[in-house]
């Protein structure tokens, strides 16, 4: 479980996360949504400890974030823009990978396979196409049967079929009972791969309830008109600064 | 660790850089053993090689090389490894490539064509010099996320220490030379890791009586057991600080 208590990071003068508390709990899968600049890759990089809070804190599984590296063996990363060293080969970064992690026996090859990533094992980086490169990320961050999985706008930039690999893939993970916290600016991909909605906006936390939920209060059954709803309804209200878990609650009341 | 240095270290040794560094090393020593069969004034020739060539080549490598494995911290900063072992990890690989060069490029034509201790003492100063520019390296790497600001910072500090400091020196003897400065000049030269390893080398070459009283008094101090270890302490200081602000700033740093 991922429990971020009261986290605040300031860039300079900007407030990328204001305040944001939230819990995530396992077996569930979320979907982190936010316009550009909402502060949803600084949540999931504050919680892999890429960017240090300014204050708040987080605790994955007991384990305080802060200082700790140990909890990251728990948690695989696609992130949104996979950036490797130039000159390795493909072959090379994923043997890497399973060295960093002491070569654990049981490792999941599925999307390697799934992508043909065999066939390109002596590509160096930076010759990839950012298709490619994408899909390295996606391999690399399932590899580990990782019990929390970080997908930071996993679809994008994939071909049509590629993405249909990788959604069967994060369906199959969701079914295994793993905690997904999933961004993306694809309502339907999230309908399908989500069932919790956490809106994030201006780096504060604006609703944070269940999908079904959400579509019940709008009364929509498409995730994306849902959305679109909620978010106009929010815009002409004003809400206590701190929306925390709360946030379904108050839905309630303005819609 | 070990893991970490291993991967730091393929990368650079697939960049040959280091191949041409040292290279030029091997030629330029040769040549200069072709060209003076005198042992001592091979040496003092090498000496200006080792004060100004090396100092530069590594502080202006190591700062390009950490900017070019951002890609690879990155990377291995959303797995489970210490921050602070990636950090090392890659200042140790840097730094024992950067060693390696410089005893391999002087070192093997000392051993050919025989030379004293003072070969010694120029590879001792060598090491320690090279030590002492990746640790400033590392610090003007931590302070920008800009390359080229941090290449700039760089310079400045190689600047400083091989030309400023010195006219700085030799403007402060000059206007208080009524006083006694010996023990005031000693200091001041601690302040300085180049001048420190010019000193320990013109020592060793025995041209100090050309340096009248003050030579004589320096040639008491550094050429004893104890101005020996003063100078490696110092010499010590002069690397341990720099990496470790580097370090300290570099465990608060967003990536």
């Amino acid at each position: 479980m991922i429990s971020v208590r009261n986290l605040i990071k300031s860039f300079g003068k900007l407030r990328a996360l204001d305040g944001v508390t939230v819990d995530f709990h396992p077996g569930k899968s979320y979907a982190l949504i936010g316009p550009n600049g909402s502060g949803k890759t600084t949540l999931i990089k504050s919680v892999l400890g890429m960017v240090i809070p300014t204050s708040g804190d987080i605790v994955v599984d007991n384990e305080p974030v802060m200082n700790h590296w140990h909890y990251r063996e728990k948690i695989g990363y696609m992130p949104q823009i996979g950036r490797y060293p130039d000159n390795m080969r493909i072959g090379q970064l994923f043997d890497m990978m399973r060295n960093i992690r002491k070569n654990p026996p049981l490792l999941d090859e599925e999307l390697i396979d799934a992508f043909r990533l065999n066939e390109l094992v002596d590509k160096r980086m930076h010759t990839l196409s950012g298709g490619t490169r994408q899909k390295v990320s996606a391999a690399l961050a399932f590899m580990f049967n990782p019990p929390i999985l970080f997908l930071d706008e996993p679809t994008a930039g994939l071909d049509p079929v590629s993405v249909e690999l990788l959604k069967d893939k994060i369906q199959k993970e969701k079914e295994a009972g793993r905690l997904l916290i999933i961004t993306s600016h694809i309502m339907s991909d999230l309908d399908d791969l989500a069932t919790e909605v956490v809106y994030l906006q201006e780096g504060r936390i604006r609703y944070n309830n269940t999908i079904d939920e959400l579509k019940d209060i709008t009364g929509e059954s498409k995730l994306g008109k849902a959305m679109a709803k909620m978010i106009r309804g929010l815009e002409h209200t004003h809400f206590p600064p701190q929306g925390g878990t709360k946030g379904g609650v108050i839905l309630n009341d303005v819609l | 660790m070990t893991r970490v240095i291993k991967y730091v270290f393929y990368d650079i040794l697939r960049t040959r850089f280091i191949l041409l560094y040292t290279l030029f090393l091997l030629v330029s020593t040769i040549a200069m053993f072709q060209l003076d069969t005198d042992t001592g004034k091979v040496i003092l020739s090498l000496m200006n090689i080792v004060l100004m060539v090396v100092p530069l080549v590594s502080i202006v490598f190591s700062t390009i090389h950490f900017f070019n494995s951002y890609e690879f911290i990155e990377l291995l900063l959303a797995q489970p490894v210490n921050r602070k072992i990636i950090f090392l990890g890659e200042y140790f690989a840097v730094a024992f490539s950067l060693c390696f060069a410089f005893v391999a490029g002087v070192g093997l034509p000392m051993v050919l064509y025989g030379a004293d201790a003072s070969g010694f003492t120029l590879l001792y100063s060598g090491i320690m010099l090279t030590l002492v520019f990746v640790s400033l390296a590392f610090l003007s790497s931590v302070l920008t996320r800009d390359k080229a600001k941090a290449i700039g910072i760089a310079l400045l500090f190689w600047f400083y220490f091989s030309l400023i400091y010195d006219g700085l020196l030799m403007w402060i003897i000059y206007t208080f030379m009524d006083y006694p400065l010996e023990k005031i000049t000693l200091a001041l030269v601690s302040l300085n890791p180049v001048d420190l390893a010019r000193i320990l080398m013109l020592l060793q070459l025995d041209i100090s009586a050309l340096m009248g009283y003050t030579g004589a008094f320096y040639k008491e101090f550094f050429g004893s057991n104890l101005g020996l270890i003063f100078s490696s302490l110092v010499l010590l200081v002069w690397i341990v600080i720099p990496v470790w602000g580097a370090l300290r700033i570099f465990t608060k740093k967003d990536l």
